[in-house]
């Protein structure tokens, strides 16, 4: 009987490793059947973020969490890792932030989780300046300046207004 | 016994030599990075990564002779920095949070009226550190003390502690106001923080100190204390200055002229 019992929970584990690897693995949107899935919203601005997406799913808290204390502490202001940064990419077009409606970036798979998400009793959910003229700097607009550099071609202007959008 | 003495000799380091020996690297360091750049010059504008540091103190003098009776545009520029909702606009105006206030003060026996603003005095030992239960009030390397809003319980022990009231508790949540470079919200303590996000930016100045000048009376001064070529420091040297309850030695970053 027992052994039976440890059977069972070994493949009830085994199950939902599965299922929970499929999900932190696929970028599909939501599915029809079934559990309704998180909405993840590719970033409005850059390509790529700071690190893999598969590194940010898992660690990014522990990421924000080392850099909020450089940045308090010591005055350590570097782009990434920056939480304002990730909400400079993140906040949505429609609601231009990432935590104001339910699908918004951080919201919806917090929500899913049900992880409760204490950034935004203090900071701003919303980039700075309107999510349409969004400033464009180096630190921003990852990719572009990221390929820009190793290519070492010339950016064209259209090429730089091409980012914001 | 006799050996312990000797020990003891050895160990003492006199004022001189210390004083020399850091002038000595602080030359040496000056020299490192560019022939006529010194070391100060180096920290106002420093690099994002690179952390605040104690060779700079920032600190502010305030001429009292220059104040205005009843312009407060110090503090609308505080607010507009650092989205505070002005006083008078709160729905609860006895707790609602302050980071600088005009006081006007009248002397009893011969009329005199003084106007100042107050603020928290950036102490280089500061009560509000002494008595934080968590580490969450704590002075960052170039003076500025600040709230680590991420340790902070909102215990108000801070608030006790600071002879200048200086310090306000946010009691109502702030429903996303908050501006993105000024992270403040509900449980947490704050107060005046030199308008730390312009001087990381580089600015070198703090927003109640531009609207100071913009409105033409400059009755405030900011700077580094640590650089005696800077503006504040010249200021410093030629107008007798008081600290607001020098009796408590917590040597203030904030110095008034006319009190």
């Amino acid at each position: 009987m027992a052994v039976k019992l440890k059977q069972l929970l070994a493949l009830g584990v085994v199950v939902l490793t599965t299922a929970a690897l499929a999900w932190a693995g696929s970028d599909a949107q939501p599915k029809a059947k079934g559990a309704p899935q998180p909405v993840i919203t590719k970033a409005v601005k850059g390509e790529q973020c700071v690190e893999p997406t598969e590194f940010m799913r898992r660690n990014h808290m522990d990421v924000l969490d080392g850099h909020r204390d450089k940045t308090v502490i010591e005055g350590i202001r570097t782009k990434k890792y920056s939480l304002k940064e990730c909400i400079n990419c993140h906040a949505s077009e429609k609601t231009g932030s990432v935590a104001a409606a339910k699908d918004d970036f951080c919201i919806s798979c917090h929500s899913y989780a049900s992880v409760k998400i204490d950034c935004f009793e203090c900071h701003s959910t919303k980039p700075k300046g309107s999510i349409a003229m969004h400033p464009l700097n180096a630190e921003t607009a990852h990719l572009k300046h990221k390929l820009a550099a190793n290519t070492r071609t010339t950016v064209s202007a259209e090429d730089m207004a091409g980012v914001a959008k | 016994m006799s050996e312990q003495n000797k020990n003891s000799d050895n160990a003492v380091v006199s004022p001189e030599r210390r004083r020399f020996i850091s002038a000595a690297t602080a030359t040496a360091a000056g020299l490192t990075i560019a022939p006529g750049v010194m070391l100060y010059e180096v920290a106002h504008g420093r690099p994002e990564e690179q952390a605040a540091s104690s060779a700079v103190r920032w600190g502010m003098m305030v001429d009292a002779t220059k104040c205005a009776t009843g312009c407060d545009d110090c503090v609308t520029a505080c607010n507009t920095e650092n989205g505070l909702t002005p006083v008078a606009e709160s729905a609860h105006p006895r707790q609602a949070p302050q980071w600088i206030r005009k006081l006007e003060l009248q002397d009893p026996l011969t009329q005199m009226e003084t106007n100042l603003p107050m603020m928290c005095q950036h102490c280089a030992e500061p009560p509000c550190v002494d008595v934080c239960p968590t580490g969450a009030s704590f002075k960052r390397a170039d003076g500025l003390v600040l709230v680590n809003r991420h340790t902070c319980i909102g215990c108000r022990y801070c608030m006790m502690a600071c002879p200048y009231k200086a310090r306000s508790l946010v009691h109502e949540s702030l429903n996303d106001t908050q501006k993105p470079d000024v992270p403040r919200g509900i449980g947490c303590v704050e107060s005046c923080t030199f308008c730390v996000q312009k001087i990381d930016r580089g600015d070198g100045t703090t927003a109640c100190v531009e609207a100071c000048t913009a409105s033409g009376h400059n009755a405030l001064v900011f700077g580094d204390m640590n650089d005696p070529e800077s503006e504040i420091s010249k200021k410093l040297r030629e107008l007798p200055t008081k600290q607001v309850r020098a009796d408590l030695n917590l040597n203030l970053g904030v110095r008034y002229h006319g009190i």
